[in-house]
């Protein structure tokens, strides 16, 4: 993977076949038709060597991923990495080995976090086979991309 | 007379095991021990997991479907089960593939085990050795060896990526070869990168080496694919060094699946002797003279003669296997000659179909019967994880039996060590991080 010039790269991780689950991979969509160009913009399944390398060269890092944390779904979190480590809820609970918050402090612990890195994280409520986002996640969707846009936009 | 009641109690204290959440396996399950006395009475592998149902799925889908239906079943080694289904579903069409698409399977096997094992061997199971809790902590003392395992990752990743469409989930594999097979220079940054994969491979061997293993073995079956002239991936006749010697389609006489109240994984054993053990070391106890001579040299190297029975040096062998997996993969890419077509047709008609192959952690069998307009009608899967829980479960047994002593810390520590000799893959499903921050 390349990163423009911009050295900005978005990461929509998810399963879009799992509803909610998705909202990462639905962020990543819409904002890529407001980005055509300019802004490297990815897809990833959440697989945490795969996501030190889709961020390896890059300056300006924002992550999409969907949560389950308790809170209401439709909830924004938002999450500086390089101002704190990922809370300790993050880890183990993907039914992936080797995910998202270990690929971060993984990075952190090689030193190979990019300079900024952004995770937003949109609570779900539906994690169950199905295409769709609840609507609450639709919602929390739109108003990340909308942040989002107005991030890229200041940092480009 | 006190002192002796005073033993007897301590020796009827119940202790457990208890581990709610296994980390560094792929998928959910956990583990429980209980001790009473001096006797371990119980032993679970708990796979909590939901059933996925792939089998009823598949029912009445077109046999073509089946590759890419199966792949979804695992994120880490989508190829084996794309490779079992082809090959079933080609041998209840009647077909045989040889030459060049052939060739081209054993090359995208290879970066599945690269991939699987440096994941395994660098992340998942070093850090056992190591006295560190997770790769994370490890990555500080031993960034270079993290690093190294990294990139070897991302080679084996890289093979798949280019034969099979993308690294998760391939798309480019179907009954009958690849929807498009690449041409001979598209391998040669891959060529470059793989040469450097092999050396790692034998340095993550020399490295692994080094590390300090308990003293553990027990009188295991073990079962693999052997084939005449081939450290085997994608063919062969399933051995035991128990005297089992079967082609694949006779895999339902002797092995059966049994429900048990604690996992929602079927549990499998031989019907004649029980428990069995598949994945790396199986392979290699089967099929040490069928390795390359580079592979063979680097596990004498490293200490193992030709059947090495300790599960704890399984990440020794599961690093040899990455030298061979290197080294099979540059011949294959040498000798590559493009297959014109990619695939060849197959023409279904009534009939039932099986196919075995060697997922990195061990056999995969699939099973079709298909009616005359290609549909399937049945289906059995059989993951390696599920033929490895009662031995992983045996293990366990018998480890803390003659580790009672340890302090419990100690003892769970190395109970989680044993259950990730196996590298379980309990699979993924969704994938969603569950936790509890303050929201701004």
């Amino acid at each position: 993977m390349t990163v423009g010039q911009s050295g900005i790269v978005i990461i929509g991780v998810g399963n879009e076949y799992r509803s909610d689950d998705g909202a990462g991979i639905a962020v990543a969509r819409r904002l890529r038709a407001l980005f055509p160009t300019g802004v490297t913009i990815l897809e990833e399944s959440g697989e945490g060597a795969a996501l030190m390398q889709a961020w390896q060269g890059a300056t300006w890092v924002m992550l999409v991923d969907a949560v389950r944390s308790g809170a209401s779904p439709g909830t924004i979190h938002r999450l500086d990495a390089r101002a704190a480590p990922m809370p300790a809820g993050f880890f183990h609970y993907s039914t992936h080995a080797f995910s998202v918050a270990e690929a971060v402090e993984l990075a952190r612990s090689l030193d190979q976090l990019p300079p900024h890195l952004v995770v937003y994280g949109i609570e779900g409520a539906n994690f169950a086979a199905c295409v769709e986002l609840s609507p609450a996640v639709e919602q929390a969707v739109e108003a990340v991309v909308e942040r989002l846009a107005q991030e890229v936009t200041s940092a480009l | 007379m006190l002192s002796l009641s005073a033993e007897r109690a301590k020796r009827m204290k119940s202790r457990t095991v208890r581990v709610d959440y296994l980390a560094r396996v792929e998928g959910e399950g956990a583990l429980l021990v209980k001790i009473k006395g001096e006797q371990v009475t119980d032993v679970q592998l708990k796979i909590f997991e939901p059933p996925r149902f792939f089998e009823a799925f598949l029912r009445g889908r077109k046999f073509h479907e089946a590759p890419d239906i199966t792949a979804r079943i695992c994120g880490i080694c989508p190829i084996a089960y794309q490779m079992s289904a082809c090959h079933a579903l080609e041998d209840a069409c009647g077909i045989k593939i040889t030459g060049p698409i052939r060739d081209l399977r054993r090359l995208i096997y290879c970066g599945e085990w690269i991939e699987s094992h440096a994941l395994h061997v660098y992340l998942l199971h070093a850090p056992d050795f190591l006295g560190y809790e997770d790769a994370i902590r490890m990555a500080k003392d031993h960034p270079d060896e993290v690093k190294r395992g990294l990139r070897l990752k991302k080679a084996g990743n890289e093979i798949v990526r280019l034969l099979g469409g993308r690294e998760i989930h391939p798309i480019n594999v179907r009954v009958g070869g690849f929807y498009k097979a690449p041409v001979k220079r598209d391998f040669a940054a891959l060529a470059e990168e793989l040469k450097w994969a092999r050396e790692a491979a034998l340095a993550t061997v020399r490295w692994v080496a080094t590390f300090a293993f308990p003293d553990f073995d027990r009188d295991y079956e073990f079962v693999a694919l052997r084939h005449p002239d081939e450290y085997p991936f994608n063919e062969g006749r399933l051995v035991s060094n128990k005297g089992l010697d079967i082609a694949i389609r006779d895999y339902d006489q002797h092995f059966v699946e049994e429900h048990v109240a604690h996992s929602n994984a079927l549990q499998s054993r031989l019907h004649e002797r029980n428990s069995y053990f598949v994945g790396p070391l199986a392979r290699y106890n089967l099929n040490f003279d069928r390795l390359s001579p580079m592979a063979q040299e680097a596990a004498r190297s490293a200490g193992l003669g030709p059947v090495c029975r300790n599960p704890f040096q399984s990440i020794i062998v599961r690093s040899v296997e990455m030298v061979y997996a290197c080294d099979e993969a540059l011949r294959l890419i040498e000798h590559y000659e493009m297959p014109d077509p990619p695939a060849v047709n197959v023409e279904p008609h009534v009939s039932t179909g099986y196919g075995c192959t060697e997922a990195p952690r061990g056999i995969c069998y699939h099973r079709y019967r298909i009616d005359d307009r290609g549909i399937i009608v049945d289906c059995k899967i059989v993951p390696p994880t599920s033929q490895n829980q009662k031995t992983i479960e045996g293990d366990l047994r018998q480890f803390v039996q003659t580790n009672l002593l340890l302090p419990k810390d100690k003892l769970q520590w190395q109970c989680e060590q044993a259950v990730r000799n196996y590298d379980p893959c309990i699979s993924c499903a969704t994938h969603f991080l569950k936790l509890q921050i303050e929201s701004e």
